[in-house]
């Protein structure tokens, strides 16, 4: 008896420690993204945020992360504008509409798409799929509307933030999707069933019965979504055009950029200098509060109506 | 009495044309999601066929046991990305796997509230999210700058960072779905808690635990971004642990920039190579450990 308390403290203690390690991670990304980047924001300060010069010359250096901010925020918004309607489709088709004969192996589908790794989405995007973007999207867009409109005035080249988006929206479509069919199957049955019996259609049912029961937990999914899709880096480095400095704030959707990631991953290892080195680490610190806080507010939208409706199911 | 009849002629006339407008819509966001569906499906047949396409011509014997021949020659081979891929996802399994496991203990078996496990919950979350190049930024401050080399060391530290967290959610999850019963079978017999849930309740949820470690697996298996920090990258064999390594997804990636025909074929056929990797690891996993478990259909 006394030999196994001994071995239940000892248990304890281990799983315990495990536990505190994984506490201690977050800590140690916290703490390293935080001491890489130290010299670059006392040398810059709030001007590394604002700036858009991109000098790493010895004795002109200058470092400015704003166009590279803009270019996330923008292909992240592209890909979210296409990703999000797409994942809700197929997630309402898969567990609204679909038999589960066809249901089950689309969802394994899916699961597989999100198991591909995104350097494989690059290749794949370098080679074939920025061809397919450029003559099939972004030629008929830019002979409709480059006259009128600024946003598409830019000979397509297929090596752009456009691309980046919707290869990124490939790329998030099956988390987002497979999140959104989760909470979807938390939305108790007797909800569809008072919809259907008030002769609804299996369209209103969804929108009136089942979408508006997890908001936001469909909320949460496509934030979710969104914290991928700004920190992806190996995708976006190869097809998104990879300029610097003032260039690389976008002036159209055809425009080559650079994200966050991108120039980290492009310039890293060359990087001539200490300072240098530091303001890729930042660029890194930047991601890494931008993804922190989507993130601590996808979980908790996500959370929390994963509780609620466990608790209505209990009823 | 001819009016009236008028009358119900107009309600049902409105009622059905609104009625087939409902339905006209319910079809039409029908077809949409199918629409949906094929669009998601497309670029997976197209990456599986391209890869499949492009990459088979470039294996070869040489192609798998030889290091790189010089730039744009299409000679030698990718071995040292193989060799390295396997030393670097190794090593990061030996260290996230069982830490991950026990986590994952914990939450379920030990703590299911109060602060610290929701806490530990929360972040570990939140570890999921983090983009995989801020994460290796951690093995470079802490690893390569303190080494003052590029190294394996590195490299497995940050992939481990980011496998763990999977394993960790895997795990609680799995344990969860293990029936009460078995526990308090255990209990009566008058076993401690550390027997009950290494003797009993974790061998009823192997399957599951091992499912999530080789998830998690396949997906270090293709991060390229903390490996640029980390192992750098280089032509050659292994080492040492403390000397830089070449990986598959990396080598993709250089080879991929490089402006050679030869090269972009030897891309393919990395990218052919990394994805039988994975296949291999979890279709091995399915035949070869599944099978074989006394518990299969609790979780």
């Amino acid at each position: 008896m006394v030999r196994n308390k001994r071995h239940d403290k000892l248990f304890t203690g281990l799983v315990f420690g495990t536990a505190a390690y994984t506490l201690l991670m977050v800590g140690l990304v916290a703490f390293s993204v935080t001491k890489g980047s130290l010299d670059i924001f006392t040398e810059e300060g709030i001007q590394f945020i604002t700036g858009s010069d991109w000098n790493a010359v010895e004795g002109r250096e200058s470092f400015g992360a704003y166009p590279y901010i803009i270019g996330t925020l923008l292909s992240s918004a592209i890909a979210l504008a296409i990703g999000v309607p797409i994942s809700l489709a197929i997630a309402v088709f898969i567990s609204e509409i679909a038999p589960p004969r066809i249901g089950t192996p689309l969802s394994f589908i899916t699961e597989l798409l999100a198991a591909v790794p995104s350097i494989i989405y690059g290749l794949w995007a370098l080679f074939v799929f920025r061809f397919w973007v450029r003559d099939l999207i972004e030629k008929p867009l830019y002979d409709a509307f480059h006259g009128y409109l600024p946003f598409f005035a830019k000979t397509p080249f297929g090596l752009d933030i456009f691309t980046a988006g919707i290869v990124l929206a490939i790329m998030i479509i099956p988390i987002i999707s497979s999140i959104c069919r989760e909470v979807m199957r938390v939305v108790p049955d007797s909800q569809r069933e008072a919809a259907y019996s008030l002769g609804a259609t299996r369209w209103e049912t969804v929108r009136m019965a089942v979408f508006p029961y997890v908001k936001s937990g469909l909320v949460g999914a496509s934030m979710l979504g969104l914290g991928r899709a700004i920190g992806e880096t190996i995708l976006v480095t190869m097809i998104i055009g990879n300029v610097v400095g003032p260039s690389a704030i976008p002036t159209s959707f055809f425009s080559q950029g650079q994200t966050l990631s991108s120039l980290v991953a492009n310039e890293f290892n060359e990087a001539s200098s200490e300072l240098h080195l530091s303001a890729l680490i930042a660029l890194g610190a930047i991601l890494f509060i931008l993804t922190m806080g989507i993130n601590i507010v996808a979980r908790l939208l996500v959370k929390k109506k994963m509780k609620v409706s466990s608790g209505a199911k209990a009823q | 009495m001819n009016s009236s009849n008028n009358y119900r002629d107009i309600v049902q006339e409105t009622v059905t044309k609104k009625y087939k407008k409902r339905l006209f819509v319910n079809k039409l966001v029908t077809i949409f999601t199918v629409v949906c569906v094929i669009a998601a499906i497309v670029p997976l047949c197209s990456i599986l066929l391209e890869v499949v396409k492009n990459g088979i011509s470039a294996i070869s014997f040489d192609f798998l046991t030889q290091p790189q021949g010089s730039i744009g020659s299409g000679s030698g081979g990718v071995a040292p990305a193989i060799q390295g891929t396997i030393i670097v996802v190794g090593l990061a399994s030996l260290i996230a796997a069982p830490i991950g496991v026990l986590t994952g203990i914990y939450l379920s078996e030990f703590a299911k509230e109060g602060t610290f496990p929701y806490l530990v919950r929360f972040f570990n979350d939140v570890l999921t999210g983090l983009p995989s190049i801020v994460i290796g930024i951690v093995g470079y401050v802490l690893i390569v700058l303190t080494l003052g080399s590029f190294s394996v060391l590195a490299g497995a530290l940050s992939l481990s960072i980011i496998m763990m967290p999977i394993v960790v959610r895997v795990t609680e999850e799995t344990l969860k779905i293990v029936p009460h019963s078995l526990r308090e079978a255990g209990y009566s017999l008058g076993l401690s808690k550390a027997k009950v849930t290494l003797r009993i309740v974790v061998p009823a949820a192997k399957n599951g635990i091992l499912t999530g470690i080789v998830i998690a697996i396949s997906r270090i298996a293709g991060e390229t971004a903390p490996l640029i920090m980390t192992i750098l990258g280089t032509s050659l064999f292994f080492t040492g642990i403390t000397g830089p390594v070449d990986a598959l997804p990396l080598r993709i990636w250089r080879l991929a920039s490089q402006p050679y025909e030869s090269a972009h074929a030897f891309g393919w056929g990395s990218a052919l190579v990394l994805i039988l990797m994975i296949l291999a690891l979890s279709l091995g996993l399915r035949y070869l450990v599944l099978k074989r478990s006394p518990y299969k259909g609790i979780a």
